[in-house]
């Protein structure tokens, strides 16, 4: 069952097709890649997704509802929480702030303070960060900073997550730490979309990958196929 | 809310500040008391700036619009109704202005929001010229004069309630979120904050007080016409008092209006000529030096100082 999908979904800026007649879809429980080279349209294809701008034509439905005009507030409200390229978090405000601010705003409307406190707590415990709790966000490793935006997007309760490039700036080990972080969150029960260039990670957590080209979908299938696939070795080499 | 000494202590001198302030017209000249309501109506200003501007970082250079919109309230109410309707309708008016400029403008950034609302208030002043001249045939208005006693409470409660407002967004919910919309409003609106509807309310908000301020100054300035009513110099200096005294710290616009009044108001009567000029050197210094202002000096170790104010223009 396609918990998100997209129909002939299209972006122009000016003249040029960022997104162009994309299909796709991501099944409740999948952990979904999306891979490509820069300026393929995975950003945008996210931002379409939660509402940042509108697309130029095509259709995006989450559950069954038609989600295409909606605003980003009301897309988290739905149950979509991303995180961003680059990172975005509240950066002269502690860890536990930003995660707190999802907590207050997210799905669960009237939580109590008492409440989101506490479930703030467990998402820092959750991406490992309640020792640096207290760090305004900008004092913290880029690593790190991630984490906060991934816990603040888990804040929100998603039931779709999208992260940008998560393990964009990580070394080896911490990118392990971030596709069992990845592993964790899926087995919460939340379907993860994840736009990625590190191809050992993307390769080793995803249940299915979709390669993007210049805006358009040019690939899809398990790993395996789509390691092997020419089109996409040749549009990667040739970069 | 924790019983510590250091609480008590505070509140205990809180009490004795507020004791002090409601006794002045009784042990004081007039000079006194009647500097005292400019410096109050500063504050109320730069409070009020502060609610929304500080937090959200979308500096509005248009206070002079909503401040000079009570002043208006009540030239042209005049004598029809009694003093309190007549503040609270400034407020009003000031209010319902702000939604509609809010709606308007919210949309735009950083310095683009800056121009826009200095651009509004000079708008203001124009169109009202106009109407003034070539409608209503009354360029200056002259509004009754209040017994400055009166005016001198009256601004102390506005002030007042302008703090505990203050106190209660900063404290609230809504008051993170603002603070978040001015660290990344984006990342903010993806985490299910209307940031449209909680902008333009506090921005609405923050107006009321200033419609209310003018709607009260009015009754001891008396004369008035649209350049007095909606000058721009007001709309900078607002922002400057704030900067001086702490942006985002909930005493900092008190501290930065009590300390720019006094010094106006001593380099007006020794340097007459030369004030302006003063007031522009401390805005440079206060920018290059103390971009946190006075109280930011003393912000609480571990929470990093934002980039200086030049960061505020996203």
């Amino acid at each position: 069952m396609p918990i998100l999908e997209g129909e002939g979904v299209t972006k122009y800026f000016g003249g040029l097709a960022a997104v162009s007649n994309v299909d796709f879809h991501v099944d409740q429980g999948e952990v979904v890649g999306l891979i490509g080279p820069n300026g393929a349209g995975k950003t945008t294809l996210f931002n379409l997704i939660t509402g940042a701008f509108a697309p130029t034509s095509g259709m995006i439905r989450f559950k069954g509802e038609n989600i295409t005009a909606l605003k980003p507030y009301q897309i988290s409200n739905r149950g979509i929480g991303r995180t961003f390229q680059p990172v975005r978090a509240f950066s002269t405000m502690s860890a536990f702030d930003n995660v707190l601010l999802g907590s207050l705003f997210g799905r669960s409307r009237n939580i109590s303070t008492a409440d989101a406190r506490q479930e703030t707590m467990r998402l820092l415990e959750f991406v490992g960060l309640e020792e640096k709790q207290m760090i305004p966000a900008e004092a913290l490793t880029i690593g790190d900073q991630k984490l906060v935006e991934v816990a603040r997007a888990l804040a929100t309760r998603p039931e779709l997550l999208l992260l940008d490039e998560m393990m964009a700036g990580l070394n080896p080990a911490e990118v392990a730490q971030a596709m069992e972080l990845i592993r964790r969150i899926r087995n919460e029960g939340i379907t993860v979309f994840l736009v990625e260039h590190v191809m050992e990670a993307v390769m080793g957590i995803s249940h299915r990958i979709m390669v993007l080209h210049h805006g358009e979908k040019i690939a899809e299938g398990i790993p395996e196929e789509i390691a092997k696939n020419r089109t996409v070795v040749e549009v990667y080499l040739g970069e | 809310m924790q019983f510590t000494g250091k609480r008590a202590t505070y509140i205990g001198l809180l009490f004795l500040v507020l004791v002090a302030v409601a006794v002045i017209p009784f042990y004081t000249s007039a000079y006194i008391y009647i500097f005292s309501t400019t410096l109050f109506m500063y504050a109320v200003l730069a409070v009020s700036w502060n609610i929304f501007c500080g937090s959200s970082r979308y500096i509005s250079l248009g206070s002079a619009a909503f401040f000079g919109v009570g002043i208006y309230t009540a030239a042209v109410l005049g004598d029809a109704f009694p003093l309190p309707i007549v503040i609270v309708l400034g407020g009003l008016v000031a209010f319902l202005l702000a939604l509609v400029v809010g709606l308007s403008t919210l949309r735009l950034r950083g310095i683009y929001f800056a121009i826009f609302t200095f651009g509004f208030g000079e708008f203001l002043k124009h169109t009202v010229r106009w109407y003034e001249i070539n409608i209503t045939s009354t360029l200056s208005r002259w509004v009754p004069m209040t017994d400055p006693v009166i005016t001198y409470y009256t601004m102390l409660i506005v002030l007042l309630a302008a703090l505990l407002t203050s106190y209660i967004i900063k404290s609230s919910k809504f008051g993170f979120a603002l603070q978040s919309i001015g660290e990344s409003e984006e990342a903010t609106h993806h985490m299910g904050v209307n940031v449209t509807a909680v902008k333009i309310f506090f921005f609405a908000i923050s107006s009321t007080f200033m419609g209310l301020a003018g709607a009260i100054i009015a009754g001891r300035w008396t004369y008035i016409n649209p350049a007095i009513a909606f000058n721009p110099v007001i709309s900078f200096t607002v922002v400057l008092m704030v900067l001086v005294g702490g942006i985002r710290q909930m005493y900092g616009p008190l501290l930065g209006a009590a300390i720019l009044t006094i010094i106006a108001e001593v380099l007006l009567t020794e340097f007459t000529y030369y004030y302006l000029a003063l007031y522009g050197i401390i805005l440079i210094a206060v920018i290059l030096f103390l971009p946190s202002g006075l109280l930011g000096l003393f912000a609480r170790k571990g929470v990093s100082k934002s980039g200086g104010i030049l960061a505020r223009f996203r």
